[in-house]
């Protein structure tokens, strides 16, 4: 299973990948896999404020739809438009092109309370 | 919670088992969409050893049958299956069965594995004053389905009889090797394909050999999930979505199949007439035009109205039409084809258009 060195985690299985005061998101390889074929992304409006632990999204499957958790807080700047016209990039590409919004941090210090890679391997390791 | 007798096979291939109407059954193999594909396309081998098997039988029974369900299985011919219905004194359904007339005085129904103990209790009150015994036999019988395009080119080596001579709901004795098979060309998947009830532990030799002779053939196992989708696609009605005891055949779009002109009264007859007459709402086929998803019981609206005046059943991307579909229930009025409605999708309106069921077809 593919858990980038680079990146933190939320226990919802989103990543984090901090830039500055910046951070992209996106599910992990993990999370692809367990919602299977993904075909529908719902991604909020830029300029959106998302809050640690609420969701911020849907990301649908065939049979499922499954809330995405913000692992910060913070405003939505950017969001990945490519993954509304090709939603299985999500699950081809968890941690490129299949990124899903990248947030203005309010709070850097939530940081702190999101898992290294080993720590998130640890976990899904239990599940 | 029950397991079939293929259970060690499921989980040897892979699948994902969840819980379903009391058995642990696999929702899908290798992936949904793969699985559903395949069956379009090819061929997909399905274990549907949890649906119900009950037999009628006796000098009553097709009388009896005439009596209890809305159909009349005493018009069917030997060897020939009908669609149908068993409704209660409200018109409400029971269930929705598929009846195999295997002998003059004997008659195989097939209910949903969920409704297997509702169907038969009913049917045992019902064939009291009859010459006919119930026996259920759902837990003694296993059924394999293989369906798709080339369902008939594998399964035909296999079998001691000539597949062209089945025709589409009918069923007939036959052997897969030496093992007895009640072999009928039935499905729930829009495709031609075939289903094969056989003694419990038999389900495995024939589930194997028929996934060995289709290997090279595109044959892939299938899931409860491909099920769903590929029904959905063929606009077939699922039980506890389209169809459940608040809703009569006639609301369902499935009127065709209640018998109102066959002698004698039947169960639920006085309340069917009735029902005919006064529907309270209407299944519909959707195609959503914006984006989004519809999902059972997320609710339907006519466009721009504050309240909603229905509610989706079924819904799903359809893998072989690229856009999302759904069946829900809307006044009998707006249930003309090219109306404009809206489904109510967490916070969003998303467009849809009301289109004509099924879905899909297949081409020969």
């Amino acid at each position: 299973m593919d858990i980038p060195d680079n990146l933190k985690y939320s226990s919802e299985h989103e990543w984090l990948a901090v830039n500055g005061n910046k951070g992209k998101v996106g599910i992990t390889a993990y999370a692809a896999e367990q919602i299977g074929d993904i075909v529908f992304v719902d991604l909020p409006a830029v300029g959106t404020k998302v809050t640690a632990g609420k969701s911020f999204g849907v990301i649908e499957a065939v049979k499922s739809v499954s809330e995405l958790y913000a692992p910060a807080s913070g405003t939505v700047v950017a969001t990945n438009d490519a993954v509304g016209k090709s939603p299985e990039s999500v699950a081809a590409e968890p941690y490129g092109g299949g990124w899903l919004i990248e947030i203005e941090l309010s709070n850097p210090s939530e940081i702190d309370a999101l898992k290294d890679a080993a720590g998130y391997r640890d976990m899904i390791a239990g599940l | 919670m029950h397991q079939t007798a293929l259970i060690e096979r499921h989980r040897s291939l892979g699948a994902r088992l969840i819980p379903f109407a009391g058995w642990e059954m696999p929702v899908q193999y290798q992936g949904l969409v793969e699985e559903h594909r395949a069956v379009r396309s090819a061929a997909g081998l399905f274990d549907l050893s949890h649906m119900g098997e009950l037999y009628v039988t006796g000098p009553g029974a097709a009388a009896a049958l005439d009596y209890a369900i809305v159909t009349a299985p005493s018009k069917l011919a030997v060897g020939r299956a009908h669609y149908s219905m068993i409704c209660a004194e409200d018109g409400g359904v029971i269930d929705d069965l598929i009846v195999y007339r295997l002998g003059e005085e004997r008659f195989l129904a097939v209910p949903n594995a969920s409704n297997v103990e509702a169907v038969a209790a009913a049917l045992a009150t019902r064939l009291a004053k009859f010459e006919a015994t119930l026996d259920d036999a759902s837990m003694r019988t296993s059924l394999v389905a293989i369906q798709g395009p080339r369902a008939a080119d594998i399964l035909g080596p296999l079998v001691d009889v000539d597949l062209k001579g089945i025709k589409y709901y009918s069923g007939t004795e036959a052997r897969v090797g030496r093992i007895p098979v009640l072999l009928a060309r039935t499905g729930y998947t829009g495709e031609d394909g075939f289903e094969l009830f056989v003694a419990w532990n038999d389900a495995l030799p024939v589930w194997d050999a028929l996934l060995a002779a289709g290997a090279d053939r595109g044959l892939v196992p299938a899931g409860l999930g491909a099920r769903d989708t590929l029904r959905l696609e063929a606009g077939m009605p699922l039980y506890g979505h389209e169809l459940d005891r608040e809703t009569t055949p006639f609301e369902a779009g499935l009127g065709r199949l209640v018998n109102l002109s066959k002698p004698g009264d039947f169960v639920g007859r006085a309340a069917l007439e009735k029902a005919k007459e006064s529907p309270r709402k209407a299944l519909v086929g959707l195609r959503m035009s914006g984006r989004g998803i519809a999902r059972i019981g997320y609710p339907v609206y006519l466009p721009a109205a504050t309240d909603a005046c229905g509610t989706v059943t079924s819904g799903t991307p359809s893998p072989t039409l690229g856009f999302a579909i759904a069946m829900g229930y809307v006044p009998p009025d707006h249930t003309a084809v090219g109306s404009a409605l809206e489904v109510g999708v967490r916070d969003q309106r998303v467009s849809a258009e009301v289109v004509p069921m099924p879905f899909y077809r297949r081409s020969t």
